[in-house]
């Protein structure tokens, strides 16, 4: 039976990670390389990095760096962040990530979406997508949630899985940061409407979260930051709840 | 040592990568002759199994592939190409393995890709030894071979029963990425490393 993925998501600013992260025997917290074997020891079962740098230099130091992730991990990972061409997908994929993520890019040149599931297939292409509750309707926004659009998200989703997309990542800005559990409302109504897979993303805060997505949704994934990076939730303890609950994990 | 088929179908890094981790000494084959070199062949693969044919083709090495005498290893899309034909582009294959290619029917109610990790129903088989049955492998694809118990050395469910693994004399085929499934991946590209 296909498991369900649990998937720690990893700021990355110039190379290194970002955000408070304590584990307890981790030499260099900023290392991405050291931390994403970490996880992969701890049973994650994929790694999603996400690029914040603001620089002209980032995509040579993402580069490095997912070339030093992908000699040392053996998971699979997806690399987001500043994706605007085919070229940078391309440096991506050759230098080991398993997938790319795109967001704002997408929502901007749709077509992106379609050119990158024919170079590359469209088991390499995830589009994120941020989504607020805006007078009653789902809107995708941009900017980490700051800039609204005009496009309704269920549509937007219908449209980037007809052009191409292998895989939705839906984080709810308005459960995002609360840590009071997943959009299960929307992730059940998402997940049924389409026919690749759902990374459910926002709002989770303790083990019954993802008990409750997993159980009252169809996503196939589970991803989440500070949860994980602060220890907690260790993510051996996550599996054995899930299996309690008869929800397929590996462990 | 092995030789890696290279033919300019998708990205080998993550393969190249793990084959360093667990010490395994590699090279790239680009022309017939340089298969003397290796004593056991990897096929990888990505992308669309129609394309990847092509390219293969291109490169002059399908009739030498096929006399091989040595443990062949085709990576997901490269399983596909020891195939007889894929439904990915309508294309002939190898023809290695007298199996098809399919693509999942999105009426099982199944998500496509499949991806993520399975767990695989294991027969007594050196490519898995030491690993225990209904481990799970990374699984990332839209097309898949048609079960045949001749053949099949591991089976998975998703949909339907399809092969997860076969083989046939020298020739393996995985549907998995060995490379991407941790311990388990890794355990059994040291095992077709030491298949004699």
């Amino acid at each position: 039976m296909l498991s369900k993925r649990i998937i720690p998501c990893l700021d990355v600013k110039d190379g290194r990670t970002v955000k408070g992260v304590n584990f307890v025997d981790l030499k260099d917290a900023g290392d991405p390389v050291e931390l994403a074997w970490q996880y992969a020891q701890q049973g994650a079962d994929e790694l999603v990095f996400l690029d914040i740098t603001a620089t002209h230099e980032r995509r040579k130091t993402m580069i490095e760096m997912v070339k030093s992730v992908a000699r040392q991990l053996n998971i699979p990972f997806t690399i987001g962040g500043g994706i605007t061409e085919i070229a940078d997908a391309e440096a991506l994929l050759n230098a080991g990530a398993d997938k790319i993520s795109i967001n704002s890019a997408a929502v901007k040149n749709p077509q992106l979406i379609a050119d990158l599931a024919k170079v590359f297939g469209v088991q390499f292409v995830v589009v994120a997508v941020d989504t607020k509750l805006v007078a009653g309707r789902n809107m995708v926004h941009l900017n980490g949630g700051r800039l609204i659009t005009e496009i309704q998200t269920e549509d937007w989703i219908k449209r980037a899985e007809d052009l191409g997309a292998g895989e939705i990542l839906l984080t709810s800005m308005d459960h995002d940061g609360t840590k009071q559990g997943f959009d299960c409302k929307l992730l059940n109504s998402i997940s049924s409407m389409i026919n690749i897979p759902v990374i459910a993303s926002g709002g989770a805060g303790k083990t019954a979260h993802f008990t409750e997505v997993f159980t009252t949704t169809g996503v196939d994934a589970a991803l989440a930051a500070s949860v994980f990076h602060f220890g907690e939730i260790p993510i051996p303890h996550l599996k054995n709840e899930l299996k309690k609950h008869n929800i397929p994990v590996r462990l | 040592m092995v030789g890696i088929v290279n033919y300019g179908a998708g990205n080998i890094f993550s393969l190249t990568s793990a084959l360093s981790r667990i010490g395994i000494t590699y090279g790239m084959i680009n022309a017939a002759e340089e298969f003397d070199q290796y004593s056991h062949i990897i096929i990888p693969g990505v992308g669309h199994a129609g394309a990847a044919m092509e390219k293969l083709q291109q490169t002059g090495l399908v009739d030498t592939i096929k006399a091989l005498k040595k443990p062949v290893l085709g990576i997901c899309v490269g399983m596909q190409l020891l195939t007889a034909h894929s439904e990915e582009g309508d294309a002939r294959m190898m023809d290695i393995f007298p199996l098809q290619t399919k693509l999942f029917d999105k009426a099982l109610n199944i998500k496509i890709p499949h991806m993520g990790w399975n767990n695989i129903a294991l027969k007594n088989n050196s490519l898995f030894e030491g690993v225990e049955n209904q481990t799970q492998f990374y699984f990332v694809h839209s097309y898949f071979i048609e079960y045949n118990a001749i053949f099949d050395i591991a089976t998975v469910d998703y949909g339907l029963q399809y092969s997860a693994a076969i083989q046939k004399d020298n020739f393996y085929g995985v549907q998995f990425h060995p490379e991407k499934s941790g311990a388990a991946g890794e355990r059994l590209l040291m095992n077709f490393s030491n298949l004699k």
